[in-house]
This record gives structure tokens, C-alpha cells and sequence, in this order.
């Protein structure tokens, strides 16, 4: 780890200033990507601006129709929270399966967003069930804020506040393990909306999180869902899974996502 | 038996400091002054060293001295096994220098040491030097490494890449057997690249003492007087008495702290240039490019048999990876600790076994718990059930039928060694009670309802162990004998302490030399300490690998203690003003036959230390005895291992659902921690037929370099064990004890194999690799369909 400066305000107009003062500055949430990744000195921030301090960002509400999560919900107060249960088990569920025990500890969904690692599990839900992403500029819809591999709609000095769910009919999470690293080698969030089915899929996309319409329209068809209309070429493909067998799990998690919402 | 004797899961002493983080490892311990090495890596894995300019980095804040190859002109790092080639011409050991000499020969090959005042100093220094590297091509698989043309890793050093190319038996009279055999069964598979990950990096601190002129190595090894015996005697040039090495606790090893590294020269040898302590950690991902692997075998193996499935003979070819420089028991693991174990459980009469051992672009391969046996096992037993697929003979009985019987030992095997003792029927029969083999088509039946593919794998297996004999393994090319020390040290008041040469890193000792002693002298465990891991404490050590700790170090300790019960019944007659014959020794208590006399161990003890009533004449005062123990013959445990794995055809994901491993690993010391040594045995065992990979690109670049993407086994990829031991005593030792650290992983990758083969024989599957990954077993499915349609 290099040297940096590091910056702890209490709130987030605080956090915003602290970020705009700084030359190359990163902002730190719960840090389970950003304090590894500096620790292998693959990234090197002048200035550290963690939002721990900033309680406003941290807290779950839900009115029935809407679960609101502040940006620093622990992924373990999201498992274990009676309102997110209720409202929507499958986020509740997603939740309680990333990483581990520590990981879900300091590990915080807005961290998550911001990150959008292409095999992190929260993209998934949040696309699929049509979120909208509160920052301290503006509200974004899910499909507007991933834009790419680890690339989001955030500015520099833009930062994540709070995620508004709808609450869909039903929904469910299929993921497939990567079996070293626990990420997602393939995860698929199936949510029955108003506005008809959603499918998101994390872990298998060169561009990060996607929605396939295809599927969606199968779906919606009631027809099994298969990825027959997803292109091999433009999955990941690594050591542990090659785009062909990436795309047969898109399918079956596909199956399995439905099967379970009911 | 005695609560605290052998035979009773007494708890273990040492898991209190462990479990409260009270233990005393090497990365704890600090010294005054004390500075921080980081060691610059190589990049790539082949490359000449056109310069490396150092300027910027020796004026960097906090920087004490940088080292290159060309400041520490010191010794090869030896191997310490010679095996002869098939013509009887050495093998081919290259130079294996310290610090690079011009030239990398895989990524993480050491190129120069930072000694800083910080480690982030020293980590920052190295960004600042410079390496000219001429890049070269790379070869990491061994039989590309000795096709025509590939890139030489040691030059002229060894030509085709090839250490040695060795042989065992007669190859003319097994291919007589084959051709009078009814049916050959033939197989090629490879042993998968484990990388061993102790929990506990290795950390290593070097210190020069300006007063005496004594050097003292703190390191993560298995054995400090090998390594003091290694480093001081062949990298070094230091006499024994001027070097102190001490490997205090240490997390774990399963081999891969057995070997002399790099390191441990560079910091004690730097040490006395800066005269400052100087202390290096590995990071985890350090581990992965600079600890010894596992493994890494290639082979074809050819089974001849008559008409009735009966054995006539074997044929075995294999190419061992040996990565980029000799380690120190590199060699004789794919040689001794291997082709002498393929005969098996077997009769088999003829047998014959070609290695060739192999120089790639690699992290150096060595012993890794089971080290070569868990290669023999996987062979044999992937081709025993194979012949019996092949035969339409039933599994189990294709094994039945060859089994050395139980009263055929001492049974001599056409591969050198001697089993002294076994009962293969026995472990076979209660392993399938256990795991209710014949109710499996119940099961699978059941799963399949369930959409679900269960198979079911056994393999029957001995190993040898205790290792070794001194004059067996010398006259094979061993540098060193394998015997072991112990001192027993009675003080005044009667307590013990004991110094092994053993060293334990996570076996238990503390504990079961303890109970040895506790049995012997009928004292509690609390009176009783076990010292070891350092060399100016105990005498000699050959230390903790090849499950030789209880066989040869405990062998050892009941040696002194039968000295220091001679001497102790000698002083009890005098107090008892009787006869020493007639001394009679137990549960504590000195008594004479026929009379009420009773002396204690305590008083006898003391009245050694405090001699005014004594029998000056014959005996010193003091009670303390030293022993050495050389044992007469390995150690063969043995056993039967039976997995039943239910796969998912959709996605290729194994489950292990049941796991039964029934041991013979001799007389028990204590029941709970051999069960928990059979556990860990097991889950590295399932590990490495199912989620282990280690894997290089074409380049050298080692693509499973950290937990990302190197899948260690958890706790959710384990089942509930069900182990059981069942004994046979060992014929050669006064225990009767054959060891149990290395079992579990031998025996179990193939019942694993098998029962995932077993598994998918109903949807054409034939053969698989390991780790047998979901992504693998997902396209194997897909292939054997495509194949089924095309039929």
C-alpha cells in the first residue's frame, strides 16, 4: 500500500467537498475491492475518503410498495433486515450469500453499485428489479447507471446515498458459484413486475451486468427460458469457465430463478 | 488404560495458546534494531539478466542495503536425494543459486533483496531497480519440455530438459508377462499441480550476533536441523556451532516447510553484511510463486492379466514435473516414495516403472502430504477399477481376488519394499459396512428421482511411511540418514521434559508425546513438556514429514524412557535395599515382589538430584538419557477409502455425499487426533480430485496465483466423515505404530475419481481429469453426447 491521505467527514456534503479538494481521490465504503486492490498497489489514491462517519447514508425503510436502503447498509443488516424479508426475500437472500461473514459485515451495497464488479451479486438484483440509484446529484435509473465493466453513470465527485426498490410480484436469485472465489460465475435475478418480467444477469458479461429482453420475452411468453439468443462472444471467458459453458448456466439459472419466484 | 495413556482422546495441550492466539510463530518474534527484507520476484519465468541497476533504490528513504546474485556468491542450494539414471550415469542438478546468477528460470525466482528500515520502505525501494530482462521462451509441462526444440532451462546443464531418466525392474520380463495375458487395461492420466497453502506463511529471520560471531535463523520449517545442516553445511559454509536455527510454532506445512528455501540463506547471509536482525514474511500471493508445489505427474500405465482378472504384471511410465530448480527432496519422491509403492495391496509379480524427471518454467515441485503415494494410489486404483470395467468383473472383487492375503506378511513386493503387516480384507469389509455399499443402487436410484447423476468409488491402498531406514534410503541415494533423537529430562520434583527431534506444526505432539511419556512414567500430562524446533535445545533432528513423527521420534522417546526407567528401577532397589531384578515398575510406583516396599516416581527423581542416600559406586547422579532411533523398515499403513458424489447434469457441480475412510494406521496413541489427521487428509484429498487447480499459461505465468482463483476446499465441499480405523500392529517397532498424517489424502482422490466416473458411466462418460471441476465435467457430458449421437 502507498501512502495517502485519509479523510473521515460526517456527512456526505462533507465527503462531496473532501473529494472535489483532493487530486486523485477515492471513496472508501465498506473497502472490501478498493483496500485490497490498494494493498496489491494496483491502486494508489492520494486521498482515502471513507463515509463511515456519515450515519445519514445507513438504514433500511420500506412503505410497502418501496424497500429504501441507505448507501452504507451493511450486506448483513440487508440479510438480516425483517423489512427487506418481507418485501422482497430474493434481496434479503442475495444479500446474505455474498462473500462471507466478515465480507457481509463491512461490505456495503452502495460500495457495490459504485464498484459494479462484472460478478458482484447486488448489480443483479438492481437491474432486474428496476431500481433507482439516489446520489447526491441526481436519481438514476438501474438501466441508466451501468454502463460498463467496473464503469458506472457516477461523476468523480458523485456519491450513491440511497437505492429505492420496487417491490416486485416475485423474485428470485440463481447464482452459480465461481467454486475458488465464491463470486458469481454466473447469476441470474429474475423479478415479476408490474411492467412484466425482468432478467438481469452478473458474472457473465464482458460489459459487466446485462438484461436479456430475449429471455424476458420468453418469459413473459411463459415459455421455458433458454439462452439460445445469448452471443457466445460477448461472455468472459476464463479459466474456470468458458463462454459456452457460461452461456448453458445463463439458461439453466435462468430456469432455476423462475422455478423458485413461483 | 490410564486416562491420560495411550489409547485416550485426551485433549490437546497445545490448542489453548493456538485458539487464543497466544502461540509464538516466526512472523511474533522481534529482535532489537530489527530490519525488513522484501524479495524482488522475477516476472516472467525465463529470461536472461541482461544488468540490474540498483543506484536508485540503495538511496531510497529508509533503505539499509540492496543485494543482487552478483553480491552473494554462495553455494548451490542442494538437493538431498541423488538418483542415478537407467545407465547408472547421475542425475543432472543444475546450480540453484540463492539469488539469480544472470538468468530466471520461473516467475518468482528470486533476483535481489531490499533491506529497509520498514517493509514498506523496502517494498518501495524495489520499484526503483531496474532489471534488464532479454525475455526467452518458457515450457511448464513436463512433456513438452523434453519434445525437440523447447527452451532449455538450465542450458547446457541438462540437455532435453531431463534430470534424470530412471527405471526400476526389468522391462524385458514384464512385456514376457504380457504376452501370455488374457486382457491389458491401459490408462493415461495426469496427477494434478497442488499448491499447498499452509495456513501460515513461511517467515524467515536472520541474525548475526557481532559478540560471538554466532549466526541464528528463525524460520517456518519442519526440520531446523536440516536446514541448519543444508544452509550452514553446502549454501553457507558455517560450521554447526556458530549456527543457531529455531523454527518455533508454525502453521501448518503438509511438506511444504520441509525444504531449504532461498530465503532462509538470503536473510542470515545478509544478516552478517548489515550486522542487524533481518526479518522477511511471505504475502500470501509470495506462497503461491515460492513454495515448493505438489505433484505434477504425467503417465501411462499398462496392466497385464490372465484370463480370471488375476494380475500378471504392470507397466508404468511417467513423467515427473520438477519444476525450475532441484528442491530438496525433489528427487526421490517420484522414484523412492513412489515406484516402490506400485505394487499397492496387490500380488502383482512383474513390475516395471520408467520416471523421467523433468526441468519446465515452474515453482520447484516437492513432497506435498502423501508425497508420491498419493500418485502410486491415484494410478493403481483409476486402473483397477478400469480393469474391472473393462473385464465386466465386479470392482470390489477384481480387488479381492489380488489382494495380498494377511498371512502372507512379511510380504516382499517385486518394488523393493517389504510390508511388515496388514489386513486388507479387514479395512475393505468395514469400509463398505460403513458406507452401506451394497444399499448403494437404493440411493442412486433415489437421486435420479431427484434429476440427480450418484455414483459411488472405492480404492484400497497402502503406503509407506515412518520414514526411514538410514542404510536402506542411503544405499538408494539419500544424502542423509532418516533416524531420529529424543532426550528425556527428569527434573528434581519428577516432572518431565521431553526434547524431540520431531517438530510439530499442527500434528499434535505436544499431546501424544505426552501421553507416551504419561503410559510410561504414570504421571500426569501437566508434569509434562515436549520441546522441539530448535537446534541449540535438542541434540540432532531429522524432523516432521512422511508420517515419521510417532514411528521414528516417538520410537525415539520410548528408547530414553526405557533408559531413564533402567536407571530410576536401579535407584529405587537401593532406597528399597533390594535387588534391581526384583524391581518391578508401574502406574508410578517402584515395588519389590512379594514385600510392601514402595517407592514413587517423585522420590526416586529427587533422591537422584539430592544423592545423600545413593549408590555412588555404580550410578551418576541425575536423571536424564538420551536416544537415537533408527528404524528397521518404513511403515506401512493401509486401507480402504469409499466416496459416493452425486453430480448435476445441468450445471456439472459434484456434491461428495459420503466420504468413509477405514485406516489401518497401527496401535492408536490418541483416537481424536488421528481422526482429525484423517479429516485434513481428506479434505486435501477431495480438493485435489475436485476443486484444486493450479495452472500456467504458455507464457509461465501462474494464472492460479491466489484464492480468486485457486479453489481451496471449504467446509460446504466436505460431507460428514466417516472414519474408522482398524488395526494390524506394526512388526518393527515396540509401539507397533505406523503413522496417520499422510492417509487421507493418499487414499482418497481416486474413490473420489471414481465414484464421479461411476456417476457418469450412464451418460458415456469415460474418463476425467482433476480436479474434476463442474466446468469440466459439464463439457466431458456434452462431448459424450455428441459422441452418442453420432454413433
Amino acid at each position: 500500500m502507498y501512502e495517502f491521505s485519509y479523510h473521515k467527514p460526517s456527512s456526505v456534503a462533507d465527503a462531496a467537498q473532501a473529494i472535489g479538494a483532493a487530486d486523485d481521490p477515492k471513496i472508501l465504503a465498506g473497502g472490501q475491492t478498493l483496500l485490497p486492490t490498494m494493498k496489491q498497489r494496483l491502486a494508489s489514491p492520494s486521498d482515502v475518503i471513507s463515509l463511515r462517519g456519515c450515519r445519514d447514508l445507513v438504514g433500511i425503510s420500506s412503505d410497502g410498495s418501496t424497500v429504501t436502503i441507505g448507501a452504507m447498509t451493511t450486506h448483513a443488516a440487508v440479510a438480516s433486515s425483517a423489512d427487506v424479508q418481507k418485501a422482497i426475500p430474493a434481496l434479503a437472500a442475495l444479500a446474505g450469500n455474498i462473500g462471507d461473514a466478515q465480507v457481509r459485515n463491512r461490505g456495503t451495497i452502495g460500495g457495490s453499485l459504485a464498484n459494479n464488479d462484472p460478478a458482484a451479486d447486488y448489480p443483479a438484483a438492481t437491474l432486474a428489479l428496476g431500481a433507482t440509484i439516489v446520489t447526491t446529484k441526481r436519481e438514476l435509473s438501474a438501466d441508466a447507471f451501468f454502463t460498463g465493466m467496473f464503469e458506472t453513470a457516477l461523476e468523480e465527485d458523485e456519491i450513491i446515498t440511497a437505492i429505492r426498490f420496487p417491490v416486485p410480484h416475485a423474485a428470485a436469485y440463481a447464482k452459480f458459484d465461481n467454486p475458488a472465489s465464491r463470486y458469481a460465475l454466473v447469476g441470474v435475478f429474475y423479478a415479476k413486475t408490474s411492467d412484466g418480467p425482468r432478467i438481469a444477469i452478473t458474472g457473465a458479461g464482458q460489459g459487466g451486468v446485462f438484461r436479456s429482453t430475449e429471455i424476458e420475452d420468453q418469459i413473459a411468453a411463459g415459455k421455458t427460458p433458454d439462452s439460445s439468443s445469448i452471443n457466445e462472444s460477448d461472455l468472459n471467458a476464463d479459466i474456470h469457465a468458458s463462454a459456452a459453458y457460461r452461456k448453458h448456466l445463463i439458461g439453466v439459472m435462468a430456469k432455476r430463478a423462475v422455478a423458485a419466484a413461483g | 488404560m490410564s486416562a491420560t495413556g495411550i489409547g485416550a482422546s485426551v485433549k490437546r495441550k497445545e490448542d489453548f495458546r493456538f485458539l487464543t492466539g497466544r502461540g509464538n510463530y516466526t512472523d511474533d518474534i522481534n529482535q532489537p534494531n530489527q530490519t525488513y527484507a522484501y524479495i524482488l520476484r522475477s516476472p516472467h519465468a525465463h529470461a536472461k539478466i541482461k544488468g540490474i541497476d540498483t543506484t536508485a533504490a540503495k538511496s531510497a528513504p529508509g533503505v539499509v542495503a540492496v543485494f543482487t546474485g552478483e553480491d552473494m556468491q554462495v553455494g548451490s542450494i542442494p538437493c538431498g536425494w541423488g538418483v542415478n539414471n537407467k545407465d547408472g550415469s547421475p542425475m543432472n542438478e543444475p546450480f540453484h543459486p540463492a539469488l539469480a546468477q544472470g538468468k530466471v528460470r520461473h516467475v518468482g525466482d528470486q533476483v535481489a533483496v531490499i533491506i529497509a528500515e520498514t517493509y514498506s520502505q523496502a517494498k518501495d525501494a524495489a520499484e526503483l531497480i531496474e532489471v534488464d530482462y532479454e525475455e526467452l521462451p518458457a515450457v511448464t509441462n513436463s512433456e513438452k519440455a523434453i519434445a525437440p526444440g523447447a527452451p532449455l532451462v538450465h542450458d547446457d546443464a541438462a540437455p532435453n530438459n531431463m534430470c534424470y531418466d530412471w527405471e526400476l525392474g526389468d522391462e524385458a520380463e514384464v512385456d514376457a508377462e504380457f504376452k501370455n495375458a488374457a486382457h491389458v487395461v491401459s490408462i493415461d492420466l495426469t496427477n494434478n499441480r497442488l499448491v499447498p497453502n499452509a495456513m501460515e506463511p513461511r517467515a524467515a529471520i536472520g541474525d548475526y550476533n557481532t559478540g560471538t560471531g554466532e549466526y541464528t535463523l528463525y524460520t517456518t520449517s519442519q526440520n531446523p536441523h536440516v536446514i541448519r545442516l543444508l544452509m550452514g553445511a553446502f549454501v553457507l559454509q558455517l560450521p554447526e556451532h556458530k549456527l543457531r536455527v529455531v523454527a518455533p510454532d508454525v502453521g501448518g506445512g503438509f511438506g511444504s516447510k520441509i525444504y531449504h528455501y532461498a530465503e532462509e540463506a538470503i536473510v542470515t547471509w545478509a544478516a552478517g553484511k548489515v550486522r542487524r536482525p533481518i526479518k522477511w514474511t511471505a504475502e500470501r500471493s509470495e506462497s503461491f510463486l515460492s513454495d515448493a508445489h505438489g505433484r505434477d505427474h504425467i503417465s501411462h500405465a499398462d496392466l497385464a492379466l490372465d484370463a480370471d482378472g488375476k494380475f500378471l504384471g504392470l507397466k508404468v511410465y511417467t513423467k515427473a514435473n520438477m519444476g525450475a530448480y532441484l528442491s530438496t527432496f525433489s528427487t526421490c519422491v517420484p522414484t523412492y516414495l513412489y515406484a516402490t509403492l506400485l505394487a499397492g495391496v496387490y500380488t502383482t509379480p512383474k513390475i516395471y516403472v520408467n520416471v523421467k524427471a523433468i526441468f519446465t518454467n515452474t515453482v520447484p515441485v516437492d513432497a506435498y502430504r502423501g508425497a508420491g503415494r498419493p500418485e502410486a494410489t491415484y494410478l493403481l486404483e483409476r486402473l483397477v477399477t478400469k480393469a474391472a470395467k473393462q473385464l465386466g468383473m465386479d470392482q470390489v472383487a477384481i480387488r479381492q481376488k489380488n489382494f495380498i492375503p494377511a498371512d502372507a506378511f512379511p510380504y516382499q513386493t517385486p518394488v523393493a519394499l517389504q510390508y511388515d503387516s496388514g489386513d486388507y480384507e479387514a479395512t475393505l469389509k468395514k469400509a463398505m459396512e460403513l458406507s452401506k455399499w451394497t444399499e448403494f443402487p437404493k440411493r442412486k436410484a433415489e437421486a435420479a428421482s431427484r434429476g440427480k447423476l450418484r455414483g459411488i468409488g472405492i480404492s484400497t491402498y497402502v503406503e509407506a511411511c515412518g520414514i526411514a531406514p538410514s542404510a536402506v534410503v542411503g544405499s538408494l541415494g539419500a544424502r542423509a540418514g532418516l533416524f531420529e533423537s529424543a532426550n528425556v529430562r527428569v527434573h528434581p520434583t519428577g516432572s518431565v521434559s521431553i526434547y524431540t527431534g520431531s517438530h510439530s506444526h499442527g500434528q499434535g505432539h505436544e499431546t501424544t508425546f505426552a501421553q507416551l511419556v504419561s503410559e510410561t512414567l504414570g504421571i500426569p500430562l501437566e508434569n509434562i513438556n515436549i520441546e522441539h524446533g530448535d537446534t541449540n535445545r535438542i541434540a540432532f533432528g531429522m524432523g516432521t514429514y512422511g508420517s515419521r513423527s510417532l514411528a521414528v521420534g516417538g520410537e525415539a522417546i520410548m528408547k530414553a524412557l526405557g533408559k531413564v526407567v533402567d536407571k530410576a528401577s536401579k535407584i529405587a532397589a537401593h532406597l528399597m535395599e533390594a535387588s534391581p531384578e526384583d524391581v518391578e515398575f508401574k502406574d508410578g510406583k517402584f515395588t519389590v515382589a512379594g514385600t510392601d516396599k514402595e517407592v514413587d516416581f517423585g522420590t526416586v527423581a529427587l533422591t537422584a538430584y539430592v544423592p545423600h542416600n545413593y549408590p555412588h559406586e555404580t550410578l551418576e547422579p541425575g536423571l536424564e538419557e538420551n536416544a537415537f532411533y533408527d528404524p528397521m523398515n518404513f511403515t506401512y499403513p493401509g486401507g480402504c477409502h469409499i466416496c459416493e458424489v452425486e453430480i448435476d447434469p445441468d450445471t456439472g457441480t459434484t456434491q461428495v455425499v459420503g466420504m468413509t475412510a477405514v485406516d489401518d494406521v497401527g496401535r492408536v496413541i490418541n483416537p481424536m487426533i488421528v481422526e482429525g489427521q484423517i479429516h485434513g487428509g481428506l479434505a486435501q484429498g477431495i480438493g485435489q480430485a475436485l476443486l484444486e487447480a493450479c495452472e500456467y499459461d504458455d507464457n509461465g505465468q501462474l494464472t492460479s496465483g491466489s484464492y480468486m482463483d485457486y479453489c481451496m476446499p471449504r467446509a460446504d465441499n466436505l460431507p460428514d466423515f466417516k472414519a474408522a480405523t482398524e488395526t494390524t500392529l506394526c512388526a518393527h517397532n515396540s509401539l507397533g505404530v505406523k503413522g496417520c498424517g499422510e492417509v487421507g489424502a493418499i487414499g482418497s482422490p481416486p474413490a473420489v475419481i471414481n465414484a464421479v466416473l461411476d456417476a457418469l458411466h450412464d451418460v458415456g462418460v469415460q474418463d476425467i481429469s482433476m480436479p474434476a471441476t463442474p466446468q469440466k465435467i459439464w463439457q466431458a457430458i456434452q462431448a459424450a453426447a455428441v459422441l452418442a449421437a453420432a454413433e
